[in-house]
């Protein structure tokens, strides 16, 4: 039997995963000055870096556009693409299912409850606007009624996915609570005022651009906060990839492990769809792009690479819905389902069958 | 005697599934168990199908909660353990099917090394040096770099053995570690067991369906039988005192104490009495006995099979009715027998 110590030398090579890692950043740092250099107004690159830098430019209206509109609109997306991400991320890894994700599973559908019926309850609060102009206790209203809307959703599943293993079945089920619950807002926008369907409907179409700058650290703290939960759930989140039995048997804690799970998932899907609207795909997309990527499921690894991905590639999605050159802007959503669905279906493709893994 | 420390002992242990739901009651799988896994012992866990093979794998490894009764681990009660202690007490491979890929594996057996990381789970020089001794040792070496998707069954079980030694526990329970396995791979796999259990004075138990196996390879038995009680002994003994006979005998099936392995068919035609070389009566006798003879170690018999050894091949010369004919294949044996 060999002595462990004649063993010192065996390294792993974890190859070329740092190259990936530099790319990643690289990759979000020019696709933020891209997302803030295009748009209606075009404002050229080197301009852009000399506002950034602090220094004055002759066009006022160019820096009031990027202070006002676009920084906090490119780091809405940052925040928003890497909070989905992550939280589709644990959503995968929790239920073991390669097509679990905030919008699939109905929890950004939870979030819209807990967010309409706060506007309901509210009774002279007419719109998810008004309430945001209320203030930093208004918006922390919303994020908590989006959260505990998102958690709700996510406990009845988790709850539902113990009894029944079958990964389609679930999303099956998934499908239907989120159906749910879209039903539940319909019966609501039915004894609701046109005011109120009308901004709730804008709300639905998802907008990077509705979080004021004076709340946008709100979102920032909710999403580091959830981002931060998830890194150190990550020995836990490996565990789990081997299945609950074998994650309790290296002295894992399941029980707390899915608890923390499910109020990261919620603060980091409930928070972002709070202020953004749903926003679907990204949260099931990205992990799988960073998977191939990388080439591993190791949570230490995949989590910071998931959030500079889901970064990069809303960041991404939010140019095109901006449409440069054009005054039109697109529903962010729209694009983000546009660029999401193929990946999905390329998931499934690949996997030929969705009993197998991710 | 440190070498038969007792690593798991258990006291009036009963197992079974608690009242929950629509039962009202709860449903014990096998009660009154004290048995006790030593150092160094590889011990094989039988039973017939829905014996609780399973479900006594996963109490004794905490998965489970037992009815009533009482385990210890290395002499600590387990209700005393929490999760982490235990998990460096016991470590399992289950026959749970992994459904993840993008691992390599390296990653999946590093992941034996929770009980001992801190909560990031960075392996420090230990645990590296751990990590690449459970790989060394099941052979596994070169499939480091390979995603565990696409790993055979055997590497796979390899592989997962891989992850428990890593775990760096003095038991390791293993549930069915030959299923879907080929011959070549399950013996590979039994040899891994006995190899580890003598070499590093762990407590080895793995169930298994393979009786024929499990009474070469195992220093002892534990047989649950069809009471939901549990024998234990060395193969051999409980072989020649009936034991082992008993819990799996069912209507025409029936285990040969001669032979070691089951008789898959009923006798139908008249007896024979067959002697001669060893290895050409042992060979002899299963095609009798699929061809439905009964065959026989004394004289007596109407009809008589005597087999000789000669240099190059074998030869049969079948006695009937004081009539002599020869054959000098099994084939040709058979055909003569048919024809008489």
């Amino acid at each position: 039997m060999p002595t462990p110590s004649q063993h010192n030398d065996v390294q792993y090579q974890t190859g070329i995963r740092p190259l990936y890692f530099f790319l990643l950043v690289g990759g979000v740092l020019l696709f933020f000055l891209l997302n803030i250099g295009l748009g209606s107004v075009n404002i050229p690159l080197a301009d852009i870096v000399h506002i950034l830098a602090g220094g004055e430019t002759e066009h006022s209206a160019w820096r009031k556009i990027l202070i006002n509109i676009r920084i906090p609109r490119a780091v809405t997306a940052i925040l928003a693409g890497s909070a989905l991400s992550v939280g589709g991320l644990l959503m995968q890894t929790l239920f073991r299912n390669p097509l679990a994700g905030p919008s699939v599973l109905g929890i950004t559908a939870g979030a819209s409850l807990g967010v309409a019926v706060v506007m309901l309850a509210g009774g002279t609060i007419t719109s998810i606007f008004a309430i945001q102009q209320l203030s930093a206790a208004g918006s922390w209203l919303i994020i908590l009624a989006a959260s505990l809307g998102s958690a709700a959703v996510l406990l009845l599943i988790l709850l539902i996915s113990i009894r029944i293993r079958d990964n389609v079945t679930l999303l099956i089920i998934g499908l239907m609570v989120g159906n749910i619950t879209i039903a539940m807002v319909s019966i609501w926008q039915y004894f609701s005022s046109p005011e109120q369907i009308q901004d709730y409907l804008i709300w639905t179409f998802g907008s990077l651009g509705g979080v004021p700058l004076d709340q946008l650290w709100i979102v920032a703290i909710v999403a580091v906060m959830g981002g931060g939960m998830a890194l150190l759930m990550s020995k836990p989140l490996n565990g789990l990839l081997l299945g609950d039995n074998y994650a309790r048997s290296m002295g894992l804690s399941v029980a707390s492990a899915r608890i923390w799970i499910i109020v990261s998932t919620s603060l980091l899907a409930g928070g972002i769809t709070a202020f953004c609207g749903p926003i679907g795909f990204v949260g099931i997309a990205v992990p799988h792009l960073t998977r191939s990527l990388l080439g591993t499921n190791d949570h230490r690894v995949l989590i910071p690479g998931t959030l500079l991905m889901g970064a990069l590639l809303l960041l991404a999605c939010d140019i095109v819905a901006q449409m440069p050159g054009s005054t039109a802007t697109l529903p962010i959503s729209a694009v983000t389902s546009l660029v999401g669905s193929p990946v999905v279906i390329w998931v499934i493709i690949q996997r030929k069958n969705l009993q197998a893994s991710f | 005697m440190s070498q038969f420390q007792s690593i798991i002992s258990t006291e009036d242990l009963e197992i079974g599934f608690p009242a929950r739901g629509r039962r009202r009651k709860s449903k014990t799988v096998a009660s009154d168990i004290n048995v006790s896994l030593h150092r160094g012992q590889v011990v094989c866990l039988l039973g017939p199908n829905g014996s609780g093979k399973s479900t006594l794998i996963r109490t004794l490894s905490g998965l489970h909660a037992p009815l009533s009764g009482g385990i210890k681990l290395s002499g600590s009660s387990m209700n005393h353990l929490s999760n982490k202690q235990a998990s460096r007490e016991v470590s399992t491979v289950l026959t749970d099917r992994l459904t993840i890929g993008n691992l390599s594996v390296h990653e999946l057996v590093s992941f034996g090394r929770s009980p001992y990381t801190g909560w990031f789970g960075s392996l420090d020089q230990k645990d590296k040096q751990k990590v690449a001794w459970a790989i060394e040792s099941t052979g596994s070496g070169p499939l480091i770099d390979r995603d565990v998707l696409h790993l055979s069954d055997g590497e796979r079980q390899k592989v997962m053995i891989a992850r428990a030694l890593a775990q760096d526990t003095p038991a390791i329970l293993l549930d069915e570690p030959t299923a879907h396995l080929d011959l070549p791979n399950r013996v590979a796999i039994i040899r891994l067991l006995r190899r580890l259990a003598h070499n590093t004075q762990k407590a080895v138990l793995f169930s298994t369906h393979e009786l024929d196996l499990a009474l070469k390879a195992a220093d002892a038995l534990w047989l649950i039988n069809r009471e939901g009680k549990i024998i234990t002994g060395t193969p051999e003994d409980l072989v020649l005192d009936g034991t082992f006979e008993s819990v799996f005998e069912r209507n025409s099936f029936e285990f040969d104490r001669t032979t070691g392995s089951f008789r898959l068919h009923e006798p139908s035609k008249e007896p024979i009495y067959l002697q001669g070389n060893p290895v050409g009566v042992f060979w002899t006798r299963r095609a009798l006995e699929r061809s439905g003879y009964e065959v026989r170690e004394s004289n007596g018999t109407e009809l008589q099979v005597e087999v000789r050894a000669l240099e190059q091949h074998f030869e049969w010369s079948i006695t009937y009715q004081d009539k002599e004919h020869n054959s000098d294949t099994v084939q040709g044996l058979l055909s003569i027998l048919q024809k008489l």
